[in-house]
């Protein structure tokens, strides 16, 4: 059922699959940061047509499993002439997915803001826009963070999908591994082991923002 | 020499509201306000709670839209702009700020931003609207807290400060912006009754400075003591307004005399009751 060989032979392909897990999902959530603080401005717009627009963007993509997402979007792009290679598809799928949950993650935050605190800002001349990054979103940050290392673990997991699209990512990797050596066991928990280290480290340095965060309140 | 004198007491409005109206929905909130502030003025606006001082005050720094009428800040007009065709239309946030660049205010809850310290409080709009480098940012800063008495606190977190020193963190950081003029809205009603004499202490010393402040308080006392004028308003209306000697001691309307009288009557339960012209802190 185990065979140690067998696991140290897989494992530079183990760990170049976990490579794709990481680095795909970091920039699908770093797009989906900006996708969802868009979003979620929109939502918190004083105009009815952009709150209706960022409102219809999270109904389509909270709504539509991120599975067919991905392959629509795989599948779409070049229907459209757009000739990108399969991780280009995995990425937006991820974001534009992503950009969801956070946005609404965000607007929750924001919501928590007195809104005082904007009305001093605005007396002082701050812009719009150096309000949002210099007073909102530090704050909201710190507010959300149990919240927001929830959608960034749940990302991370549900980038095994982005199998779909072609590329051997961690779970299909193990997958490949387990089906080739019939050790399904070794190679799947193997995979499970990694998930839990890169998942245990960010929720160990999330829980360090946190304090370093808690610092400033009384 | 009259010539001269109109002119410059007409140059010296600061502030000023023609026929303001607001109203929330079906309720009108304001009616036909008309205002006019001089430089170095101090205006206190008294009247009982839900009379609209506050929506007043707020209006005068488009906090609130007003919805008739016109609102001037030093001779520009605040919060609309003229459209071609005669109508008004909302200014955009580039220009509303323009007009309110020589406007500072302070809050009944003080709004500090907690996440950034006290001394970067002060800072954050001179860094980003005044553009200035942070060492000179933060020298400024720092004179501004010394003004009010909290240079030693410039590095501690504004949650860590007791309530009368976080408002007069607040009055540092419109301060460091110098603006021309200041607004209060019930700077001491959030306060613990013994903090409410330091925030006073600054605000008098800014009136003794010449700054042009218009102030929304239940503080009779430092009405009574600082104001160059007091307006008494109810039901959205400016009933009386007068130096405070005469406000206090000859109010002509019934409703400015009930509310004084209410006053006097809660805060001298314990003693002996005053000549109706006995107005302290």
């Amino acid at each position: 059922m185990f065979d140690l060989a067998l696991l140290i032979q897989g494992l530079p392909l183990l760990l170049a699959g976990l490579w794709n897990t990481i680095w795909l999902s970091a920039c699908g959530l770093a797009l989906g940061f900006l996708i969802g603080i868009g979003v979620c401005s929109l939502k918190l717009s004083e105009r009815g047509a952009l709150r209706r627009l960022g409102g219809a963007y999270i109904s389509v993509f909270r709504g539509i499993p991120l599975l067919i997402q991905l392959l629509f979007i795989y599948y779409l792009l070049p229907r459209l002439g757009l000739d990108v290679p399969a991780w280009v598809a995995a990425i937006a799928g991820l974001a534009l997915c992503s950009g969801a949950y956070l946005a609404e993650i965000l607007r929750g935050g924001l919501l928590t803001l007195p809104a005082g605190q904007v009305e001093a800002a605005r007396l002082l001349g701050l812009s719009g826009r150096t309000i949002l990054t210099r007073i909102e979103l530090p704050q909201a940050l710190r507010a959300t963070l149990p919240a927001l290392l929830n959608e960034v673990i749940l990302l991370i997991k549900a980038s095994s999908l982005i199998s779909a699209v072609g590329l051997a990512e961690l779970t299909r990797t193990a997958q490949n591994l387990a089906a080739s050596s019939f050790l399904q066991l070794q190679f799947y928990l193997a995979a499970a082991v990694l998930y839990c280290v890169v998942n245990i480290s960010l929720a160990l340095l999330a829980g360090r923002l946190e304090r370093r965060f808690a610092k400033g309140r009384a | 020499m009259n010539q001269s004198t109109a002119k410059r007491s007409a140059g010296d409005v600061m502030l000023e509201a023609r026929g303001m109206s607001k109203r929330f929905g079906e309720h009108t909130v304001l009616q036909d306000i008309n205002l006019s502030i001089q430089r170095s003025e101090v205006v206190c606006l008294i009247g009982p709670s839900g009379s609209g001082k506050s929506t007043l005050l707020r209006s005068l720094a488009f906090l609130e839209n007003y919805d008739d009428g016109e609102v001037f800040v030093e001779g520009e007009l605040l919060g609309y702009d003229r459209a071609r065709d005669g109508r008004r239309v909302r200014s955009r946030p580039s220009r509303l700020s323009d007009v309110r660049r020589n406007m500072g205010m302070v809050f009944q809850q003080f709004n500090l931003w907690p996440h950034l310290s006290v001394v970067e409080n002060v800072m954050e709009a001179l860094l980003r609207v005044r553009g200035m480098k942070s060492a000179d940012a933060r020298r400024l800063a720092l004179t501004t807290l010394e003004k009010v008495g909290l240079a030693e606190k410039a590095d501690a977190w504004p949650n860590r400060l007791s309530g009368g020193q976080q408002q007069r963190v607040a009055i540092a950081r419109s301060l460091a912006m110098s603006p021309a003029i200041m607004l209060f809205d019930e700077p001491t009603s959030a306060l613990d009754p013994e903090l409410v004499g330091e925030v006073l202490q600054v605000m008098r010393q800014l009136a003794e400075e010449g700054m042009t402040m218009v102030v929304v308080t239940h503080e009779m006392g430092f009405a009574a003591k600082v104001a160059d004028r007091v307006l008494f308003l109810d039901q959205g209306h400016i009933v009386e307004q007068g130096p405070p000697t005469r406000l206090f001691r000859h109010p002509q309307s019934p409703r400015l005399a009930q509310f004084l009288g209410n006053y006097l009557e809660r805060n001298t339960l314990f003693e002996a009751a005053p000549a109706p012209n006995h107005v302290d802190d």
